[in-house]
């Protein structure tokens, strides 16, 4: 009885499918998951979509939304968005990457995307490590942070510094939107639903390439609890990475 | 299929373009390498022209990708190379091969290893027959000899492509890309793509399941699963060998050669005819799948054979596995940088014939 009392106040978006997850306790990927999932709803985008997943943990996207996707090898989603949109510019391509895929071995396809200002989206989930695997370096790995082949921490004279991949891609030309949000806290987590919202209305306009670095958690691989993962964004990551729009064709200013 | 009157001079290089533009090839993805650089010039302007799309992109391991790319969303792409940055594209070839998605790759084969040199070779034969990246893959490959066939075989690697679901291979050299000869353009009148497009990606809408192109297969027995489908596929293509035989069917000697040594072959084969001896050339086309029941046809019927390749011996591999149980094949070795003219051919054939 009291059952047929209740009211559903908070539910998944559609684009969303109903299923366990299998991202670690206190990992971002399923928030980032949602504010994809959220938008594809709201911006009634989920027909129109071919989704270009990446290797790493996110490959498995593309069973979480209920949405056309193809894997591309690692680091070359940019490129495989580039050939889909190429094919059906009446498409909505975005890609979604973790930083070792993006950052690291596909550093070429984002920059070139980019600066050839493809009209797609790009999804960048930055937590340090190269989580699948098991925590090794990323390139975004901070300086001192032990990762399995940095047991001794990241050293600069050795491993050279994090990659601040944002204000790379707000330097150029084709690049439309530029920015980085969090998802350490719920205000952040609003903040960045806001940029990705930015980053797929100047696909939908034909403006250029938008790019959305989302600043995540990965618990496991950190060795942290959940909500010391969190504090971890605030305290180390954001004051090296920090949030904002570094780049919008559309308005004068932005950080840059 | 309709022949159009007019013929044209073109370069092999010009001629797969100019296929690829009748079998109705919507993106071009190229980078810049000696000696198909042709393609993706004469793309750049004609495909753009033909309301198609052309990229240059940062290198062959993307324009390989772009092509993965274009192929999931069931279009009709290209990117050709040559061999060093064909070893770059194979990355996406293993994924076009294991999510079986369509797309068409030139390989205007030069000299290698590494950088090598930019004249014809037929190094790359492994490569182009064996599955040339990671894991347990075929696709077809087809040996274009002539101008000619250099522009019907990418029509007909469209149609492959597609019917099939796989990444075909245009195994051309430096001369075959560099020579002009006159061809007949024509335009197929029907674009093969079976079995249709519901597989394709093409958004996802409220009357269908969502569509997922993949290679990745984690849960227990699942790639074991992939594979056996993938070998089954391959298996029924042994049904589509093509190859050409000139003046085998009297022949006491099969000279067993591919490509633009398959021409030279066949002009020695000619010089030794017009000298009443009886030597006869076996040419696949369709160098993966290898055309070995043909093959083993002429080796039941007694005949010998002598394999020549511009490589240290590759093909071979195929000629001896498809005659194995009735002959052998000699071998000559022609190396790169050094095509040799019929007569110096003369030699080697006699030998062969002559049993020594």
């Amino acid at each position: 009885m009291s059952e047929m009392n209740e009211k559903l106040v908070f539910d998944r978006p559609k684009s969303v499918i109903d299923r366990a997850t299998h991202y670690c306790p206190g990992c971002h990927h399923g928030v980032a998951h949602r504010l994809v999932g959220e938008l594809l709803d709201e911006m009634d985008l989920a027909e129109k979509v071919i989704l270009t997943t990446s290797i790493g943990c996110s490959v498995f996207l593309y069973n979480y939304l209920n949405v056309d996707a193809v894997e591309a090898p690692h680091g070359r989603a940019p490129a495989v968005a580039t050939g889909i949109k190429r094919a059906r510019p009446e498409h909505f391509v975005f890609t979604y990457q973790g930083d070792g895929d993006l950052a690291s071995i596909g550093m070429a396809e984002i920059i070139h995307a980019a600066n050839r200002g493809e009209k797609i989206s790009v999804i960048f989930v930055n937590n340090t490590v190269y989580g699948m695997t098991g925590g090794q370096m990323a390139p975004t790995t901070l300086i001192g942070q032990t990762t399995t082949t940095t047991p001794a921490g990241r050293c600069m004279t050795h491993e050279g510094a994090p990659i601040r991949m944002t204000e790379i891609i707000a330097s150029l030309g084709g690049v439309a939107y530029a920015a980085r949000g969090s998802l350490d806290n719920v205000k952040n987590i609003r903040k960045a639903k806001k940029y990705i919202k930015k980053a797929f209305e100047f696909q939908l306009s034909g403006t250029g390439f938008g790019f959305v670095e989302l600043l995540s958690a990965c618990p496991t691989n950190w060795k942290m609890t959940p909500l010391a993962a969190n504090e971890r964004i605030q305290k180390e990551m954001i004051p090296y990475f920090p949030l904002g729009v570094f780049k919008d064709v559309s308005e004068e200013g932005g950080i840059c | 299929m309709t022949k159009q009157a007019e013929r044209i001079f073109v370069k092999g290089n010009e001629a797969i373009a100019r296929g690829a533009l009748a079998a109705k090839c919507k993106c071009f993805f190229g980078y810049p390498i000696t000696p198909q650089n042709d393609i993706p010039e004469f793309m750049s302007s004609a495909i753009i022209k033909a309301g198609g799309d052309f990229v240059q992109a940062e290198s062959e391991i993307a324009a390989a990708n772009m092509l993965l790319g274009a192929g999931a969303a069931g279009v009709r792409a290209m990117t050709s190379s040559s061999s060093p940055g064909v070893s770059l594209k194979q990355e996406a070839i293993s994924y076009m091969a294991g999510s079986e998605i369509p797309a068409v790759v030139v390989n205007m084969n030069r000299g290698g290893p590494g950088l090598g040199d930019i004249g014809p070779a037929q190094g790359d034969y492994y490569q182009s027959t064996r599955g040339g990246g990671h894991g347990d893959y075929r696709h077809f490959t087809l040996g274009p000899a002539t101008v000619q066939e250099a522009y019907d075989l990418t029509i007909r690697a469209f149609d492959i492509a597609f019917r099939h679901r796989t990444p075909v291979l245009i195994l051309g050299d430096a001369i075959l890309g560099q020579m002009k000869e006159p061809i007949v353009p024509w335009e197929p009148e029907n674009i093969d793509d079976e079995p249709g497009r519901d597989w394709c990606l093409d958004g996802k809408t409220p009357d269908r399941e969502k569509r997922l192109l993949k290679s990745l297969f984690l849960q227990e027995g699942e790639l074991a699963g992939q594979n056996k489908h993938l070998q089954a596929k391959y298996d029924a293509w042994e049904e589509l060998t093509e190859c050409e035989q000139f003046e085998t069917e009297d022949a006491e000697l099969v000279i067993c050669a591919y490509g633009s040594i398959a021409r030279i072959a066949k002009s020695a084969v000619r010089k030794f005819r017009s000298q009443g001896k009886k030597v006869g050339l076996f040419r696949p086309i369709t160098l993966y799948p290898f055309p070995s029941k043909e093959l083993k046809a002429l080796a039941e019927q007694g005949k010998r054979f002598l394999t020549i390749e511009q490589n240290l011996g590759q093909m071979l591999d195929d000629v001896r596995l498809a005659i194995r149980t009735v002959a052998d094949s000699d071998f000559y070795a022609i190396y790169p940088g050094n095509l040799p003219t019929p007569d110096e051919l003369e030699e080697p054939i006699l030998n062969s014939l002559e049993g020594k």
